[in-house]
């Protein structure tokens, strides 16, 4: 075999062999992945045997504190529309209400309140510590300004 | 001083402008003077980067709330060390940290050229000046770290409790540095394929710096994973997250070029990949500061989004990067990026960094794959999805293993060519040492369904004994050489060949690093358990007994800090003392004028203690999460009896004291009357070697990266030989 018709053979294996991943890879992440929902799009359409990641804030007021589960609302991030949500398992420390989470949920089923979700066991997480700026307090109405 | 500091941020984007002007015209039309002028630039940006740092460093260092940066992330009860680190947990802070970061990296960097690389330097620097240009306009037009306001708040939000944790004050300034030092290889690189100079002298000036930020990067994750392990209540090191994938990405690929570098050094071979991976590193530390900053993929990690400003500014610097790097390759690849030999064997040493390079950016691949998959399927299907670790977990174990096999292998193998048999005589003694790990595996692991771990332990044990048997022949060969002790002729053979020698010890902690992966995934014990004071749970064989609740107030400077509750856990095995653990919650005061006066302490943010036993087998990990409700009530009595007495006109330090004293009633109530608290128990195996594996990693990192005294040495002579030569020329 000649060296150019060579180094095209090993081209071409080379390539399948990236389509051969890029394939499998495709079609694992769509089988295994989860929708990323905001309430809203939960309260137009729900799959009952579907898992969803669910991100949004918790609804200030909500959150109820169980023996062995905690029970809140996700709202979406622009609007006030939101669902319910149980979850048992690890509460991240920054976990508190107002505050945005990302979670894994499925439908409650049959016979649970409509729009009512249960939480997969240690899927809650919450935004970084280091990423969520709080307002400053208020100095009396002191106007901003650009030094 | 803020108007100073925004005058520098001004003066700096006027510097960075002028200096790629300087430099482009001085590198088209060979004026040195020029070139050098736009080098001054550099320098002119670091110091004001520096100042305008300063500044801002004092406004947090002395709580100057005039600041919204200062107000909105310290407070005067933040720990002064604290205040000084809270600058970077803000997103304007933390691009002005990133800004003075890489402009005093670039600058020590043109300075150690010492008029090397003339041609392609001036490109470089005006490629690291527009980065400069970039962050600069960033900070003026989207985040301004210097904005005021004309009335300081009395009090600062303060530093977000999470992140009062040793590791987190230099876990950011690692990472920042891992990623722009990776932009100095990325700018060389677009240097030298802009004069078509792909040669030794770019290998050698590249090589450093790509070194200097996989270590820092490296360094950089391994606090992070250290601070979310010994802070955050549960008990991980490492969650795919896209933040997270996004730090790991370039440190990956940089790891390839490290490896494929060394082939271009020898052979002269694989111009077009190490362009290629320097190229694709340097975007990719800029895409994960980017990803930080977006808000285009859900992370935990993301700033808020703050406008469109920054989003499409770095989207924007992103498509530049790789259009530029794309075309730039292709142009050149007939030429500069020719391939001097080609491969001999496939048992050589060049066959098996290929591997080691293709399996790296196979990973890199698939990491980027399932971070970016909600973009991906949102285009291709029009419905956003994304993956999880176990999706991650399917590619990177089995990934992980070829590469820590490969990390065995790889260095016994001869340039260009070996036979079969000169590599099994290598490779025999380790082999009999993973044949037997491989024996204790099956006896003494509680189960073998964890197969991939148990590869792990194998193959792991493969590449540490090769690489102490290598360590130790070369020691053994300088000990017969010099008749010098052990440990002597170990800091000789390590002091001649840096490179290859840290190398070694840096696949050694590669290796351990993974053991402890495999064994602290596969083997946890978890439990999640509710329990009163006197109750007792039991995780793993061990016993852990509630034995006394404890609860206490902290103060600083006159103001309350915190309030601390928490418990004595009691932890024994088959009745014999184990230790005694004492994890807690601290709960912090909020800002807000609707708060209780005594609801405000429990309203703030609320961090777990955690109680750690680390061993070398195992670590004994606690968290609590108090059950503060029954306290509520009394909380809210508390708020309504303040509100009466206010209103009736009680004196603010009459008010302090009775203040002090129901805060003091209430942490008495919660040890006389403990309420049940949550807690998550682990007995994690071999966590311990993840931190030593990382260790010795960096320790091998340092040593390759150390300047060789011989090299320094072998310069200056060359130096002066030249201009000996150059005399006699004239003579």
């Amino acid at each position: 075999m000649n060296p150019a018709r060579k180094r095209r053979v090993r081209m071409i294996v080379a390539l399948s062999c990236a389509v051969i991943l890029v394939g499998a890879l495709a079609y694992t992440s769509f089988s295994a992945a989860s929708t990323v929902v905001q309430p809203s799009q939960l309260l137009a359409s729900t799959n009952p045997s579907q898992s969803y990641q669910l991100t949004g804030k918790v609804v200030s007021g909500s959150l109820v504190r169980g023996r062995n589960e905690i029970r809140f609302r996700v709202r979406d991030r622009s609007n006030a529309r939101s669902v319910a949500v149980r979850y048992s398992g690890a509460v991240p420390d920054p976990f508190r209400e107002g505050r945005e989470v990302i979670i894994n949920v499925r439908s409650a089923g049959a016979g649970a309140p409509p729009h009512s979700f249960i939480g997969e066991k240690d899927t809650l997480i919450t935004k970084c510590p280091s990423k969520f700026r709080e307002s400053a307090p208020a100095p009396g109405g002191a106007a901003t300004k650009k030094s | 001083m803020a108007t100073v500091g925004q005058a520098c941020l001004i003066l700096a984007l006027g510097s960075c402008l002028y200096g790629v002007g300087v430099s482009l015209v001085g590198a088209r039309t060979g004026r040195e003077a020029l070139a050098r002028s736009g080098r001054r630039a550099l320098y002119a940006l670091f110091l004001l980067a520096l100042v305008a740092f300063l500044i801002l460093e004092f406004a947090f260092l002395t709580s100057d709330f005039h600041y919204t940066v200062v107000a909105s992330n310290s407070s005067t009860t933040t720990p002064w060390y604290y205040r000084l680190a809270a600058m970077w947990s803000s997103q304007a802070g933390s691009l002005l940290l990133w800004l003075t970061l890489a402009a005093g990296w670039s600058a020590l960097c043109v300075v150690m050229l010492r008029g090397r690389l003339r041609d392609v330097a001036p490109y470089a620097v005006a490629v690291l000046l527009g980065f400069g240009a970039f962050f600069t306009a960033v900070m003026l037009f989207g985040a301004s770290p210097f904005e005021t306001v004309a009335v300081a708040p009395a009090e600062g939000v303060g530093l977000n409790p999470l992140l009062r944790y040793p590791s987190m004050m230099i876990h950011p300034v690692m990472l920042y540095s891992g990623y722009t030092l990776f932009t100095i290889p990325f700018a060389f690189a677009i240097g030298a394929l802009i004069v078509r100079r792909v040669d030794a002298e770019w290998v050698r000036a590249t090589r450093v710096y790509a070194l200097a930020a996989w270590l820092a990067l490296g360094i950089g994750v391994i606090l992070g994973a250290r601070w979310s392990y010994g802070e955050l209540g549960w008990g991980g090191y490492w969650a795919w997250d896209p933040v997270e994938n996004a730090s790991l990405l370039p440190w990956l690929t940089g790891t390839a070029f490290l490896h494929s570098i060394k082939i271009q050094e020898r052979r002269g071979m694989m111009k077009i990949w190490n362009a290629s991976l320097v190229l694709a590193t340097g975007t990719l530390a800029i895409l994960g500061t980017f990803l930080v900053r977006s808000g285009v993929l859900d992370s935990i990690h993301a700033f808020i989004e703050e406008g469109k400003i920054i989003p499409w500014s770095f989207t924007t610097l992103v498509v530049v990067m790789i259009a530029g790097s794309v075309y730039l390759v292709i142009t050149r690849r007939n030429d500069a990026l020719r391939s001097e030999s080609k491969l001999d064997s496939l048992l050589s040493r060049e066959a098996a960094f290929l591997a080691n390079n293709v399996v790296l950016v196979m990973i890199a691949f698939v990491v980027l794959w399932g971070t970016f998959f909600p973009l991906i399927s949102e285009a291709l299907t029009g419905t956003k999805e994304a993956v999880g670790p176990p999706w991650f977990d399917r590619y990177a174990v089995p990934l992980a293993l070829i590469l820590v096999l490969l990390s065995g292998i790889g260095p016994m193998i001869a340039w260009r060519r070996t036979s079969a048999s000169l590599l099994w005589r290598s490779l025999r003694g380790p082999a009999l040492v993973a044949l037997l790990v491989a024996l204790l595996s099956v006896v003494i692991t509680p189960t073998s369904s964890q197969i991939s771990a148990m590869i792990m332990f194998v193959v792991g044990a493969f590449a540490i004994a090769v690489c102490l048997q290598e360590l130790w022949r070369g020691t053994r060969a300088r000990m017969a050489m010099t008749g010098d002790g052990p440990l002597s002729s170990f800091r000789q053979l390590l002091s001649r060949n840096r490179a290859r020698y840290g190398g070694f010890i840096i696949h050694i902690g590669i290796a351990v690093l993974f053991i402890g992966i495999a064994a602290s995934s596969s083997f946890q014990n978890v439990r999640d358990v509710r329990l009163a004071v006197g109750e007792q749970a039991t995780v793993a064989g061990y016993t852990f007994n509630r034995v006394k609740p404890t609860a206490q107030i902290d103060q600083r400077g006159g103001k309350l800090e915190r309030i601390n509750f928490g418990s004595q856990v009691r932890v024994t095995k088959d009745g014999k003392y184990v230790t005694t653990l004492a994890p807690s919650a601290d709960y912090y005061p909020a800002n807000g004028p609707m708060l209780g006066a005594v609801s405000t302490y429990f309203a703030g943010e609320a961090t777990s203690e955690i109680g750690l036993q680390a061993g070398v087998t195992k670590d004994i990990w606690l968290a609590e999460s108090p059950d503060i409700s029954s306290l509520m009530p009394i909380v809210r009595r508390g708020d309504a009896v303040f509100a009466k007495a206010m209103k009736a006109g009680l004196a603010p330090q009459a008010s302090s004291i009775f203040l002090a004293a129901a805060l003091d009633g209430l942490v008495t109530r919660y040890r006389s009357s403990p309420p049940p608290s949550q807690f998550r128990i682990i007995v994690n195996p071999m966590v311990f070697w993840v931190w030593v594996g990382a260790l010795i990693v960096f320790l091998g990192g340092l040593i390759a990266a150390w300047p060789a005294v011989g090299g320094v040495r072998d310069r200056v002579r060359a130096r002066q030989a030249a201009r000996v030569a150059k005399e006699l020329g004239r003579v």
